[in-house]
Parts: structure tokens; sequence; C-alpha cells
């Protein structure tokens, strides 16, 4: 009968049907899953490459690719996984789908410029998928110069563009969510009755807004180098090299946190819901977010301690990057001490959410080892920095986008995933997780250079640690693949709030109406305000 | 909110300013004011964004909010400058062990 129920019931999937319906929509909820949909094609692109590297990497001897292919992998690797996955990881998907319900709007300010930023995204990612396919470039996702502009001859021209293209749907994005949140609250929903998630994603917004045209000037002054010639970066031609490297790092820095920030949002929701409590220190941990964002623009100096970047410069760089690590503590002790006292449940995205804090940490704390001038100076380049960043951006990024894609899944499809299986991918990411990425800390500060595929014997013992690692992290990731889309169809119905959780968007059906509420929402309660929703239960009951 | 419309006349007065600073840019590159054809430069420059902002993009009669956004994205562009130039003004302001 609850099937019949929920099969009748107009949705935002049965509310219309065909390519065109999907293409053409203005739903901010097809269009999330419009975004899901590419973005996965692009995350099993860029893991294509991570394995050819790994297998690369299982023997000292340069013996399945050449140097030239393993510069075009590694490339190619950090291009889609960066600019085509990561960067529109959360906002677009979850945030996507998510934000206008969570404030109790029908949709984004501006839907029809939410589509663009979707077609925009499919565009650049053509662009450079185009490049990819056509022989690939070789320059590292960082397009330092003067190689890019003057040397390499492989697609930078393809590339850039691409990332440039994308660029303008990352500034769209957040765009849309600012104007939203600033707008579109529905009434009682005050800034401080605002989910952290949204909270996080204002913060990301605008770091979207102010830093990404940044990126796209660099990435055409690069072009004007290339083809005309103009002398830019290019010593020869008059330039100055380090001036490309802060211009891209101003942007690439804060994009960190353009990744990491949705995805802490995304844990603050899940740690207060299956911990049964609100977020120990809503305000702080609000205005972490946005105080992580502001000093993410303050520190892009530090990637450039070994560039001839001035030494004071570099002091400088490396006292502001210490900074960042209050905001970042205030979030974790926060999650820890939300968790004291909490009637905890190990639910999948919970799971998730505990990955997410140790392997942020572990990422956070090994940034500070960075942050500092004289162990940069000996780690600059080697594995430790590759193992630092994938703790941030693997460790922390994607489990927090796994943690919420299976929060929210049964929101968004209606239907429940299978939590044995989920709990068991879970448990595999986090062994694999580690095991590839931990041993490359040794590596790098034994000395192993990054982007190098011929190393000495020494380090095979660890790489063939990685690669297994990275064997065990790809079934990880495969297996959430192949029982999210099973669950389409044979997942068990989910009912409006399966978790018993406080937010607005779930007290709406699974999935939701076309317009995400029958009625406009009148908010009168604090965000995770557990009393209300237990009250509701005992009247339910 | 009432939105205050310019008269076309002020449009019109502009947009010749910004024509007349687009021929004045073109007739400062070609004297030769050594360091200071830059400083120049930037100044017609930063004189016709202000007309642009102020009069075209009506932030002159803009809320608050707006204003505050043009502020944030001037203050953004300035950390970038600012930032970069304290590389570029210390290369060698400190020695460098071994150099």
């Amino acid at each position: 009968m609850i099937t019949a129920a929920v099969q009748e019931r107009e949705h935002y999937l049965n509310a219309s049907y065909g390519i065109k319906s999907w293409l053409l929509t203005k739903d901010h909820k097809r269009i999330g899953l419009l975004y899901l949909a590419t973005i996965t094609l692009f995350f099993f692109l860029g893991g294509a490459f991570a394995t050819l590297i790994r297998i690369e990497l299982l023997t000292p001897q340069g013996d399945l690719v050449s140097s030239e292919t393993y510069n075009k992998l590694f490339t190619m690797h950090g291009v889609t996984m960066i600019f085509f996955f990561l960067i529109p990881s959360i906002p677009a998907t979850l945030g996507n789908f998510f934000l206008p319900m969570m404030i109790g709007a029908r949709d984004l300010a501006f839907p029809r410029l939410n589509l663009l930023s979707w077609y925009l995204l499919v565009v650049g990612g053509l662009f450079s998928l185009f490049a990819m396919l056509a022989g690939g470039v070789d320059t590292g996702w960082t397009f330092y110069t003067p190689y890019s502009t003057s040397y390499s001859n492989t697609w930078v021209i393809a590339t850039a563009v691409g990332i440039f293209i994308a660029g303008f749907s990352s500034i769209l994005t957040g765009l849309n969510f600012i104007v939203t949140i600033h707008r579109m609250r529905a009434p009682g929903m005050t800034w401080f009755r605002m989910p952290l998630f949204v909270w996080a994603h204002y913060a990301t917004s605008l770091i979207q807004v102010l830093g990404t045209p940044v990126l796209a000037v660099t990435l055409l002054l690069v072009l004007c180098e290339r083809l005309f010639h103009i002398g830019i970066f290019d010593p020869a031609l008059g330039g100055d090299p380090v001036l490309f490297q802060h211009l891209f790092w101003f942007y690439s820095h804060p994009a960190v946190y353009i990744m990491i920030l949705p995805a802490m949002g995304v844990v603050s929701e899940i740690i207060s819901t299956f911990s049964r409590k609100p977020i120990f220190g809503y305000g702080f941990v609000a205005f972490s977010s946005v105080s992580i964002a502001v000093l993410g623009f303050l520190v892009w100096g530090h990637h450039m301690f070994v560039s001839t970047q001035s030494v004071y410069a570099g002091m400088v760089f490396s006292f502001l990057s210490y900074f960042v690590a209050i905001p970042s503590a205030i979030k974790v002790f926060n999650w820890t001490a939300t968790l004291y006292k909490g009637s905890i449940s190990f639910a999948t995205p919970m799971l998730y959410a505990f990955g997410f804090i140790g392997l942020f940490t572990m990422g956070g704390l090994t940034g500070l080892f960075l942050a500092c001038l004289g162990i940069d100076v000996h780690v600059t380049d080697t594995y430790f920095v590759v193992a630092h960043f994938h703790y941030i951006m693997v460790g922390g990024a994607i489990m927090g986008f796994l943690g919420g894609l299976h929060f929210w899944w049964p929101k968004m499809t209606g239907r429940m995933y299978p939590e044995g299986w989920a709990k068991l991918s879970a448990l595999t990411i986090f062994l694999g997780f580690n095991l590839t990425f931990f041993p490359q800390f040794i590596l790098g500060y034994l000395g192993m250079p990054r982007r190098y595929h011929v190393y000495p014997e020494e380090f095979q013992v660890l790489h063939v640690l990685s690669t297994a690692g990275a064997s065990v992290l790809a079934v990880g990731y495969m297996i959430p693949m192949i029982y999210l889309i099973w669950s389409l169809r044979y997942g068990q119905i989910a009912v409006a709030n399966p978790w018993g959780a406080t937010g607005l968007e779930w007290k709406t059906a699974s999935p939701p109406p076309l317009h995400n509420f029958d009625e406009t929402p009148i908010v009168t309660h604090e965000a995770y305000d557990y009393t209300t929703v237990m009250e509701e239960v005992i009247e339910v009951g | 909110m009432s939105e205050h419309i310019d008269s076309v006349k002020t449009y019109v007065l502009v947009f010749a300013a910004l024509i007349c600073a687009t021929l004045a840019t073109t007739a400062v590159a070609f004297v030769d004011l050594g360091p200071f054809s830059v400083v120049v430069a930037l100044a017609i420059a930063v004189c016709k964004m202000l007309l642009v902002a102020l009069f075209f993009m009506h932030v002159r009669h803009s809320t608050k909010l707006t204003r505050l956004v043009l502020l944030g994205a001037l203050m953004w562009l300035g950390i970038l400058i600012l930032m970069t130039l304290t590389d570029f003004s210390t290369r060698g302001a400190l020695g460098v062990p071994g150099r």
C-alpha cells in the first residue's frame, strides 16, 4: 500500500518525462542530479588515470609507460579530479539539491543560470576531454610557466580553455547560492537558524566568486603568452614566472577550501543527526567557515617557499598559514564535543563523518609541517606533499561527499541504500585510503620526489603498499556505485525523515514535490532542535 | 524600493567621458613618461572603472549591500596586489645563506 501511494504521488522525478525534460529543466533538484552524473563520470576517468599511475609505480623501472606519457597521466589525473570532480562535487550536487530546501525556498534565485552552470561544466569538460583524447597535456595541473607557455608541445590551450569555461560554471553557482541565501530564506529562517551546511556553502560561494575570476585571468594570460608571445611570465620575453605562481595560487589555495568547506558542512549535519544533539558552539562553527574562507586568501605563498619568492614574503606567508589551523581546529573540537553524551548511532553517513574527522585531522596537521619554512624546504615536491593534499582532498572532501550522498540518498531518490553493503564500503574506503597514502608520507620524508616514475629500489616496498591500497580503494569506490544504482529500483521505500533529522528538507516527502514544499514552511526553532523532533515523534506515535 | 533612473543626458555624458579617456590612454601611450606611463594609464583606467560602476552599474544609487559587494571585490584585489608586492618588493632584502 505504501509503495502504491509513493508511486502515485507527484514528485520532481515523475512530474515530467523524457530527455528534454531533463536537459531543459530549471529545477534545482534535477540539475543537482545532472551534475551528479557528470562528476561521477569525471571521477571514474580521473580514477582510471590514477590506476595507471599506481600500476606504473609498482616497479622502480619505467616499464609500463614512457616519461612523457607518465607526465601526461599525472597531469590529466589532477586536472580531471580537481576542476571537474572535486570543485563541483558537493556544492553543485548536494548543495544544488539541498541548499534551497534547507532554507525553505522553492528553488535557487536564478534557475536558468543554474542550468547554464551545468552546461558550462559540460562544455569545459568536453574541451579538456578533447585535449586528453587528442594527445594529452603534460604540464602538471599547476600549468607552471614558462614550461606551459613556451616549451610544452602538448594540448595546453585546449585544456586551459576547458578549465576557463568550467570556472564560469563555478562562479555562477557561487553567485546563485549567495543571492539565494540572502533573498530566499523562508519566514523565520534567520541567519543564525540556518543549518551549518548552508553556512559552509555561503563561505564556499564567496571563495568561488572572489577567487575563480583570478584563475580565469591567469589562464588567459598564459594563452596570450603561448599564442602571441606577449611577455608576462617567460623571463626570455621579459616576464616573471613567479608572478604566474602568485596568480595561480591566489585561486588554487582557496580552491582547496571550495572542496573541503562543503564537506565540513555535510559533517556538521551528519554528526548532529546521528548523535541527536545540536552542534556544540553553533556560532563558532558557522563563523569558522567564513574565517577559513577569508584566511584562505592570505596564505597562498606557502606553495612557493622554494620558488625564489623573497624570504621575507615566505616568512609572512608561513606565519599566516598557521592561522588557518585555528578555525579548522574549532570545527574538529566542536564536532567532538557534540558527540559528548550524545545518543550516537553508527549508520553509514556517521562512519563517513568519523572517517572525515580522522583523515582531515591528519591532512591538516601535516599541513602545519608544510607551513613551516624549514620543513617545507626539505619535503617540497616530495610524496609528503602528495600524501598531505590527498588526505585533505580525498580523505576529507570525498569522505564528506560520500557521507552526504548516503545521508541524503533517501531524500533524493525515495529509496534506502543497503546499510550492510554501505558500511562495508565505508570501511573498505577508509582502510584502502590509509594504505594508499600513509606510506607516501614516509616516501616523501625519505626523499621520493613527486612526478617521477623511475625511483631507487629502496622505495619499492612503500610504493607496492601504496598501489595495493589503491586497489582496495578502487573496490571501495565501486561498491557504492553498484548498490546505489541497484537501490534506485530495489531499495526499500524511504519515509520522509528516515534519520529523525531536524532540517526543513526532512519535513517534506521523499522524493520531494516539484516545488519542494506543499506550503512555504515557517521556521520557529533553532537549527538542530531535537526536542521539537522528539515532540513530533511522540505526537505522531 | 524605488529604482533611481539617470537621465539620458547623464548616460551620454558618461559615455563621452569614457571615449575621451580611451583616447587619452592611447595618446599617452605615444608619449615617453618613463615609469609614469604605467601610473597614468592605470589612473585613467581606474577613473573609467569608477564611471562604469557608479553610473552604468547604478552603484551610486544602490543599497548598502551592493556597495559592500563592490568594496569587498576591491579589497580582494588589494589583497592580491599587496601580498604579491610583499614578495616582489622585498626580493633580495634579506640575504639568503650561501648566496
